[in-house]
């Protein structure tokens, strides 16, 4: 059969492709409709946050840094509790990464603060004495994309169903709402206005000066994604 | 018809063995930056301040990753299947015209789509999803490039005068169906600027910004079923190809089995993609994807060393050439370093010792010891055999490729012992607890004591980097200054011929 086989060619291609098709099928479909669920308390990015999360991926940051909290005692009592399927269910691309060369940093909204982000971007080995980590200065004075951030959300939205503008069921059984703006005027000003927040925690002069010109630094914005990590 | 040997026309072979060797010594010069950045960080400003994003590890590392794997590995496969397919299949890629121009075509396009893809990273484009960087402008290219080489390989097969297809042929086929299904799969996203017609905009940020179509642990698994496939299907069946022709011919001795090539062919198909659950041992993906990934992991490793240890039986009473020839010496250190680390990634895909390993980087020693034992060694293997062939010209110098081959395997040594000790030890401090039950070490102890052993990787990889440069200067001189042949340099015996 085999010899037969190695004489045609088209059969032959055939016979490969679905020696290694099916097991993709059988790994992938049957849970996944279950793993797009979102646990409850899990909220869509604000337009501010998922701009943080574009300078995140084009700085690589999940090259050194996991977001997965895997369920052994060591690491629930270095990073808080073990990850939940539902809690990605917003996460377009995933960044669980695979390799930690720094600390994970699925939950380190609940006990980093603004300020120390701040400091940490421009110096690290200031505020981490022996840190190997790249310091981030250029983020302090390069603006965020806004537009661009906007753009997927409405992309999210749009193709995906996701839930922008519909009240999310929290754990303590209230809802919110994530807004999404109607225009990219709207995105800006949205952006802005949470940039505001941000910032008025900061120090960095340069920070100030662009939030006051209506602008948003990336590290504003990148800030606003850490601190929604929880 | 005339009675004389087929004059095989190597124009494509050539260009891909030029870019195999440039991309190889790009990858492998930003992967020795890479190394030494860790060591010591003052590196990730190489450029100074205002370059500082560029050259800053997080941007540089999917550089690397993509350049090593499709510039310099898949420019060495579609080099290999230029010059292999033609004589395994008994027919002149200047026979037919059509091929020709497919060929040249495909070489181009793969160069500006490397050129684009190259730019767009250092810019900061990337979807993040490992192996799979690259924006959706850039993957369509790649999808065209790859279509192009499919044409190339069933158009040569569809006017081949040998019948039957020789197993290296099997492997190429396999690594076309199987990059083509998983890149596919994997690539699946909406540009964003497909949204602007929702709210009525005309333009709205990057045009070249993308929005994968998996969410979160869907999104795990299907990169990580593409990221290990990919290692199956661009590191592991396409080398194989390699030295299912380069290893008899080189040392003129037939495959050992017949029968052990195909249990290992139609094993590897069937078992590798299952194991791609073995990235996500104790993720959020199904318990039962996590224990088949196990499982099938420690199943691939008959088909693994099925293959490897048909290439070393092949050697069966003609070791003196391992001796002897330091070409025989690089195929045989890959067969081995093929076993070596088909052994070890199914021992780290056994979930307790995956507790320790994962996220170390044990991991990126068993990667390395992979694409630079095995890929590394057959690849520039590969090549040494084409040269004197292709460019009808005796190879420049023997003692400087064996001089490359004890650096580099020396380099490798480094490499994963390094990054053994360094792995295990980061993971085993991560989960010490002291007396009273807290956490033993803070995080920055883990990074600190890894200082010695990132140093010694950094000096592993500047070694292989070194012998790179060798066999690149090895290879110029023999295509610019070698002897000039008349004929086919002869095979160590006559089997081969």
């Amino acid at each position: 059969m085999f010899h037969w086989l190695e004489k045609h060619p088209f059969l032959f291609a055939v016979g490969v492709f679905v020696t290694i098709a099916f097991a993709g099928l059988i790994e992938i479909v049957p849970n996944f409709a279950q793993a797009s669920r979102p646990t409850i308390g899990t909220k869509p990015y604000s337009t501010l946050e998922i701009a943080g999360r574009q300078v995140y991926i084009k700085n690589g940051c999940n090259t050194c840094h996991s977001q997965l909290i895997r369920p052994f005692k060591a690491e629930t009592d270095r990073y808080g509790h073990y990850s939940l399927s539902g809690e990605y269910a917003y996460d377009r691309p995933f960044l669980w990464g695979s390799k930690r060369t720094g600390p994970d940093l699925m939950r380190v909204g609940n006990y980093r603060t603004t300020e120390w982000h701040e400091n940490h971007m421009m110096d690290p080995v200031k505020i981490v004495q022996g840190s190997i980590m790249p310091a981030y200065p250029w983020l302090f004075t390069t603006k965020a994309d806004i537009e661009t951030a906007f753009a997927e959300q409405v992309t999210d939205q749009e193709f995906f169903g996701v839930p922008y503008n519909k009240p999310i069921p929290m754990k303590d059984g209230t809802t919110q709402v994530v807004k999404l703006a109607k225009s990219i005027a709207g995105a800006n000003a949205d952006a802005l206005a949470e940039a505001k927040k941000v910032a008025s925690k900061m120090k960095n002069q340069d920070v100030k000066d662009i939030v006051a010109h209506g602008e948003v630094p990336e590290i504003v914005a990148l800030i606003a994604y850490l601190n929604s990590l929880k | 018809m005339e009675n004389r040997p087929l004059e095989y026309d190597y124009t494509v072979a050539k260009m891909f063995m030029l870019t195999t060797v440039v991309f190889g010594i790009v990858g492998m010069s930003i992967g020795v930056l890479l190394a030494f950045e860790l060591a010591f960080p003052g590196l990730n400003t190489i450029l100074g301040k205002s370059a500082a994003q560029y050259t800053a590890f997080g941007r540089l590392r999917p550089l690397h990753t993509d350049a090593v794997a499709f510039g310099f590995t898949v420019s060495g496969i579609f080099a290999t299947w230029y010059y292999v397919g033609q004589r395994v299949l008994k027919v002149s890629m200047a026979e037919s015209k059509f091929l020709m121009f497919i060929g040249k075509l495909q070489f181009w396009l793969y160069v500006v789509g490397v050129a684009a893809a190259v730019v767009s990273l250092f810019m900061g484009y990337t979807t993040s999803k490992e192996y799979a960087e690259f924006e959706w402008p850039i993957d369509i290219a790649i999808v065209v490039v790859w279509v192009l080489w499919g044409v190339s390989i069933f158009g040569l097969i569809g006017i081949r005068r040998e019948k039957s297809l020789y197993i290296s042929v099997w492997y190429y086929i396999a690594t076309f169906l199987g990059v083509a299904m998983l890149y596919l799969f994997n690539n699946m996203e909406i540009p964003t600027m497909l949204a602007t017609d929702a709210i009525g905009e005309t333009n709205m940020g990057s045009w070249m910004h993308s929005v994968s179509m998996y969410a979160g642990t869907n999104d795990a698994l299907v990169q990580w079923w593409y990221g290990h496939n990919a290692v199956a299907f661009v590191f592991t069946v396409p080398i194989i190809a390699m030295i299912y022709y380069f290893l008899p011919k080189e040392s003129g001795q037939a495959i050992y089995s017949y029968k052990l090539s195909l249990l290992s062919f139609w094993g590897l198909m069937f078992v590798y993609l299952w194991a791609g659950g073995h990235h996500l041992l104790y993720s959020t993906v199904p318990d039962w994807v996590q224990t088949m990934g196990s499982i099938f992991s420690i199943v691939l490793i008959l088909p693994s060393w099925g293959s490897a240890i048909n290439m070393l039986l092949t050697m069966k009473g003609e070791w003196q050439q391992v001796a002897s020839s330091p070409l025989i010496k690089f195929m045989v250190l890959a067969s081995t370093f093929y076993m070596f680390s088909t052994l070890e990634g199914p021992i780290q895909a056994i979930k307790s010792v995956n507790a320790i390993a994962h996220f170390t980087d044990w991991i990126v020693g068993h990667v390395h010891d992979g694409t630079l034992g095995w890929v590394g060694f057959m690849i520039m293997a590969s090549l040494f055999h084409m040269a004197p062939r292709v460019f009808k010209r005796e190879l420049y110098s023997k003692s400087l490729m064996a001089t490359q081959f004890w650096i580099q395997t020396l380099g490798i040594v480094f490499y994963f012992t390094s990054m053994w000790i360094s792995g295990i030890t980061q993971g085993m401090m991560w989960r010490a607890h002291d007396e009273y039950g807290n956490l033993a070490y803070s995080f920055i102890d883990t990074v600190n004591v890894l200082h010695p052993y990132y140093a010694l990787r950094g000096t592993g990889g500047l070694l292989f980097l070194i012998g790179f440069f060798m066999f690149s200067y090895n290879i110029y001189k023999t295509m610019t200054a070698g002897k000039r042949l008349d004929s086919e340099p002869a095979n160590a015996s006559p089997m081969g011929a």
